[in-house]
């Protein structure tokens, strides 16, 4: 494996340009669900391309007077990097699995948090008093969040006789059937699809940037090519999300047809749950949000970790 | 049309700025986002914060205070970006004309792109300026 094979990896097809395209789709698969639900027709399928090639491309870049500049504009490439290397390893280990490393689950665990972290850094930099009000709430979420989504985790770890490599859950599965076919899978299948709500920022735990109350929260001050490729970073987490959902309880993408078929049905299924979650519900306080998260959601997961020790 | 306009002109993030409106207009730019209309389907949305608008919807007579925001937000607006005048008193003040409290009409204020008259104007009458806006930045002669 040449360098160039790496970069060609991460720039061109399961990463960057992948991703990233996918992303978009599934961005507008949401907006259409969401408008249909509300009996509406909805955006044609290019919307979101055209929305971030008129970001990246057409319009000015405002920096704010008394923002830190460097932060300011890196921070966006920083959660793009993250975000992409996720989308790389994520969707390279369905051929390969031999291509990953001991650990490569807790790898994938620390990336995932580089996007909002970036976000909240850059939020925080940018001077705006209601950009540092969403990254605080970014903050509290995320502590929310993490726990459960930590707990969820482990019991694929269990299954697969408490291995930490993605490539061994996956020949474990492949194996003795999907882990979503046992009780423990499916506490932690629900557990995970909550964790995942929250951390793409779908409705019920937007209240970082809650559009109507704190005008976008952590987005307020970045505009035209830094906006787009926080939008973009948005994207490829949306679309690598379920797809590590789909390796952890599913058993992997699959390539032949009838197997490709079936990936591609659980792929609509998860993402289907996500929206219809994000249209039928408000959005909740963030208090509200980590008492639900460290209370049912964690005991919900600590009970699926005590099924599957005992091998349910 | 190259490129350029053509993606512009089909992705128009709006933002609304109210200047002591009766709440009359307001309430009819949320008519233009019910299923009975539908602006999204253009790739039209309402956005929170200014810094992501293409287009500023002004509602209101542009009263004394509010000249400064105006000002401040129009200068904060990306480039390119358009003004729409929405209603009677965004376009000329309208009852408020002689009001001491109004001084200036908007669009001596800041440049204005396209005037929806109407008190309150309906939504078809917004959806037709759109299109005429669309028009103007596509290069066509009106």
């Amino acid at each position: 494996m040449s360098s160039l094979h790496y970069i060609f990896l991460f720039l061109i097809f399961p990463g960057f340009l992948f991703s990233a395209s996918m992303g978009l789709v599934v961005g507008w698969i949401d907006r259409k669900v969401t408008a249909r639900v509300q009996w509406r027709v909805g955006p044609p399928w290019y919307q979101n391309f055209v929305d971030v090639a008129k970001l990246l491309f057409y319009k000015e870049t405002l920096i704010p007077d008394g923002a830190s500049k460097a932060m300011f504009l890196g921070m966006p490439l920083v959660s793009l990097a993250g975000a992409t290397l996720v989308s790389t390893i994520v969707l390279y280990i369905n051929w390969a699995p031999q291509a990953g490393f001991i650990g490569d689950l807790i790898v994938l665990v620390y990336l995932m948090m580089i996007p909002a972290i970036a976000l909240m850094i850059g939020a925080f930099s940018s001077g705006n008093t209601l950009a540092s009000l969403g990254a605080s709430r970014e903050m509290k979420l995320m502590l929310a969040y993490e726990l459960p989504f930590i707990l969820a985790l482990a019991v694929p770890i269990m299954k697969a006789n408490f291995s930490i490599r993605l490539g061994e859950i996956l020949a474990y599965q492949a194996n003795s059937g999907a882990i979503i076919g046992s009780f423990s899978g499916i506490l932690s299948f629900i557990v995970m699809i909550l964790c995942v709500q929250a951390k793409l920022g779908f409705v019920p735990f937007d209240m970082a940037e809650a559009e109507t109350e704190i005008a976008s929260g952590p987005f307020i001050e970045y505009s035209g090519k830094t906006l787009g490729i926080l939008k973009l970073s948005k994207a490829v987490m949306t679309f690598v999300l379920p797809v590590l959902m789909i390796i952890l309880y599913f058993g992997g993408v699959k390539f032949d047809p009838r197997g490709f078929l079936n990936t591609a049905l659980q792929y609509v299924l998860i993402v289907v749950i996500l929206v219809v979650i994000k249209n039928t519900n408000p959005r909740v306080r963030i208090d509200q949000a980590i008492r639900f998260f460290w209370g049912p959601v964690a005991a919900l997961a600590a009970i699926g970790i005590v099924l599957a020790y005992f091998g349910y | 049309m190259g490129l350029k306009e053509n993606i512009l002109t089909r992705s128009i993030n709006v933002f609304h700025v109210s200047s002591g409106s009766c709440n009359n207009c307001d309430i009819e730019i949320i008519d233009c986002l019910t299923p009975r209309y539908d602006i999204e389907r253009l790739g039209i949305v309402i956005v929170g914060s200014v810094k992501h608008a293409d287009a500023m919807l002004c509602t209101g007579s542009s009263n004394r205070l509010c000249v400064p925001r105006i000002k401040k937000l129009y200068d904060e607006m990306p480039k390119p970006g358009f003004v729409i005048a929405w209603g009677a008193c965004g376009c000329s003040r309208g009852l408020f004309k002689d009001s001491y409290n109004t001084g200036l009409p908007l669009d001596e204020i800041i440049p204005v792109d396209a005037y929806i008259p109407g008190c309150p104007p309906r939504p078809e009458a917004v959806i037709g300026a759109l299109a005429k806006l669309v028009d103007k930045v596509r290069g066509k002669k009106l």
